[in-house]
């Protein structure tokens, strides 16, 4: 099903159908197949059916029945947020705005012929195709684990029963017991994210735990918000969280999950819980419909997150490869929009704009100690580009870290009802 | 919504000419291929890229975003140690005036180039220190790749304004925080705000009178027309 041998011929024909769009309207709707159901393709297939009211097609492909976010789910391992408060269904896309709900997996992509095969081997047409799968992990890039291995040392990033299982953990760690968590290289879902979620841990075993010890691996000189992350560490848990970076060989690392042992440049470390993030790349279906580079992401067009491979097919989120925005759900759903407004225009010739987007990151780290960071970018020829950016101050004051912290709770609400209606 | 559907061909081809002609979207610093070669009137003093190390300069890489005199292994001039004492960090700005003038920005500095007057070449060799720095995707704070460039709108285009289709497609950005209903817990609700209020509060946060750091940034690059036509497409809300 993998179709990498598109050539000469399959170009001029997707070509002819983008400049014969509008004529698709004789057909009878205009179709739109979205894989994934996370904030870059459920943002998108809500805007392209709500905007276009009725017009278009839109059938979102999405296994589960209930998606949990990502974002937030430090939070529910930090004790701040109920599990069932991650939870979003999609009755309103589909009750609201009339949008198909398949649910299955992806398996494969014809841009030849236009269409998505589902497991279970029904065959879905498209006039455009909206990738969105989120991150997969590359296989072997943390010696000694796998996914087999995921229920004993849990990659917890991807919101679901790893993060329960993260949190369970923790909270059954031995007196005195040791966390370590394996970092990811750049670049990966949410670049705090990690940092976060240390953060979080440190929080349950402060109270739960105190003599416990945090190992961070990390094989990164620098992280995103580290002097914020470095300023609260020391300020609410000082002593218990160690830094390995790469100056200690932190690059050079392998597990051995049955023996619970982290191997760093040799040297053996016994280990109660141990978190595994490994390095990412975009989700299967991505490269499965051949629109991945060598790097196994996705480059797009930073004008309107069409695949650089093929103008029928847009790339959403953690998959796409676009420039300067982090791996967010923030900047997903800020490209689904854009994506839904140029697939409007081409298929039913509504307006087009120009391309703006822009993302905004909270962290949080300990109770009522919030903190963010922020770009504006605008699409260039070669990439989207940032153009601003701020940050939050280390030395500010406990109000105003509350109140990062209540925005980020208002902002929860507001994304997630952008996304799920 | 109003005026949904409705194809307005000659709006659309003014539109895209206009974006054609007018290059609306950021500008590339400059061209770091050109900042490579001007890169050699520097490599005499100065190492940059993975194996750079400090020599008669300071390595390079990663300049954006750090402080002057930051590295802790390079003895800098007492010049450029106080301008980091100070507080100054290497940024598009910064740089810029340092590179064009080095000992009008620190008077003692110890770096012996003359200055580079032309700002383009400037900008290519800025473009060209930026590809060694941190990349925004993996650290979302570091400095930016590119200068906003603010469009001079032609008059046709200037039928923009108030264009509430315009606004309604703006307003999605919005509305990954701002909810459409009016809930207002941790941020607060815009919705069904009056026109004039809306227009008064967005150019407040542009010139940063209002504080909040994050509608500083978003207010902070729309024009005057897209503020109208935000302010028109909320006023087209009814509930």
């Amino acid at each position: 099903m993998t179709l990498n041998r598109r050539g000469f011929l399959g170009t001029i024909a997707a070509t002819g159908a983008v400049l014969a769009a509008p004529a698709v309207l004789g057909q009878t709707k205009p179709r739109v197949v979205v894989i994934g159901g996370g904030a870059g393709g459920a943002t998108c297939a809500r805007y392209l059916a709500r905007d276009s009211d009725g017009a278009i097609d839109v059938t979102l492909v999405e296994p589960a029945e209930v998606y949990y976010t990502c974002f937030f789910s430090n939070l529910y391992i930090g004790g701040f947020r109920e599990f069932e408060s991650l939870a979003h269904r999609y009755d309103k896309l589909t009750g609201e705005h009339g949008i198909t709900h398949a649910r299955a997996m992806a398996e494969g992509v014809d841009r030849d012929a236009g269409t998505v095969t589902l497991a279970g081997g029904e065959v879905l047409a498209y006039d455009r195709l909206v990738i969105a799968p989120g991150i997969d992990f590359v296989e072997g890039s943390v010696p000694g684990w796998d996914l087999s291995r995921a229920e004993i040392m849990p990659h917890a990033y991807k919101a679901g029963p790893q993060t329960q299982i993260l949190k369970s953990q923790v909270e059954a760690m031995p007196e005195g017991g040791t966390f370590c968590m394996v970092a990811p290289p750049n670049p990966y879902r949410c670049p705090p994210g990690p940092y976060e979620r240390i953060s979080m841990v440190a929080h349950v075993l402060k109270a739960r735990n105190p003599t416990a010890k945090i190992l961070l691996v990390d094989p990164k000189d620098k992280y995103s918000k580290q002097a914020l992350f470095e300023e609260g560490w020391e300020k609410h848990y000082s002593g218990m969280i160690t830094r390995i970076g790469p100056d200690f060989g932190a690059a050079n690392v392998e597990v051995r999950p049955d023996a619970m042992e982290v191997v760093i440049d040799g040297e053996v470390e016994k280990v109660d819980v141990c978190n595994v993030i490994p390095a990412q790349k975009a989700g299967m279906i991505a490269e499965a419909a051949g629109v991945t580079d060598d790097k196994g992401w996705a480059p797009v067009n930073p004008h309107s997150m069409a695949s650089r491979a093929d103008p029928r097919v847009f790339v959403l989120g953690d998959a796409s490869a676009q420039g300067d925005m982090p791996k967010s759900g923030f900047s997903a759903n800020s490209q689904a929009k854009v994506a839904a407004m140029v697939i409007r225009s081409e298929l039913t010739g509504s307006k087009a704009f120009p391309a703006k987007y822009s993302n905004t990151c909270w962290s949080l780290i300990d109770t009522d100690d919030g903190v963010k960071v922020g770009a504006s970018y605008e699409a260039t020829d070669e990439k989207i580009a940032s153009v601003d950016s701020f940050i939050s101050q280390t030395g500010e004051d406990a109000d105003l870290r509350k109140a990062t912290y209540e925005e980020s709770l208002g902002w929860y609400a507001g994304i997630t009802a952008d996304i799920f209606g | 919504m109003a005026g949904r559907g409705s194809i307005n061909l000659a709006f659309r081809l003014a539109l895209v000419s206009a974006l054609g002609a007018t290059a609306l979207p950021a500008a590339e610093i400059g061209d770091a291929g050109n900042g490579a070669v001007i890169w050699g009137d520097c490599a005499g003093c100065h190492e940059i890229g993975p194996e750079a190390k400090n020599a008669i300069g300071p390595k390079l890489n990663g300049i954006f975003g750090r402080r002057a005199a930051g590295l802790p292994d390079f003895d800098y001039s007492k010049s450029l140690t106080r301008a980091g004492r100070d507080g100054v960090v290497w940024t598009l700005e910064t740089l810029d005036a340092y590179i064009a003038n080095p000992r009008t920005f620190a008077s003692g500095t110890r770096m012996s180039y003359p200055g580079l007057d032309d700002p383009g070449k400037r900008a290519d060799l800025l473009a060209f220190l930026r590809d060694f720095s941190d990349r925004p995707r993996d650290i979302p704070e570091a400095a930016p790749t590119a200068r906003r460039t603010l469009p001079e709108l032609p008059p046709d285009i200037l039928a923009l304004q108030g264009d509430p289709e315009f606004g309604e497609y703006l307003a999605s950005e919005c509305q990954a925080c701002h909810q459409a209903s009016g809930a207002d817990e941790g941020i607060p609700s815009i919705t069904l705000w009056p026109e004039e209020n809306f227009v008064l509060a967005m150019h407040a946060y542009k010139q940063k009178l209002r504080p909040h750091p994050v509608m500083q940034m978003m207010a902070g690059r729309l024009t005057e027309e897209e503020i109208a036509a935000l302010a028109a497409y909320f006023a087209t809300l009814t509930e």
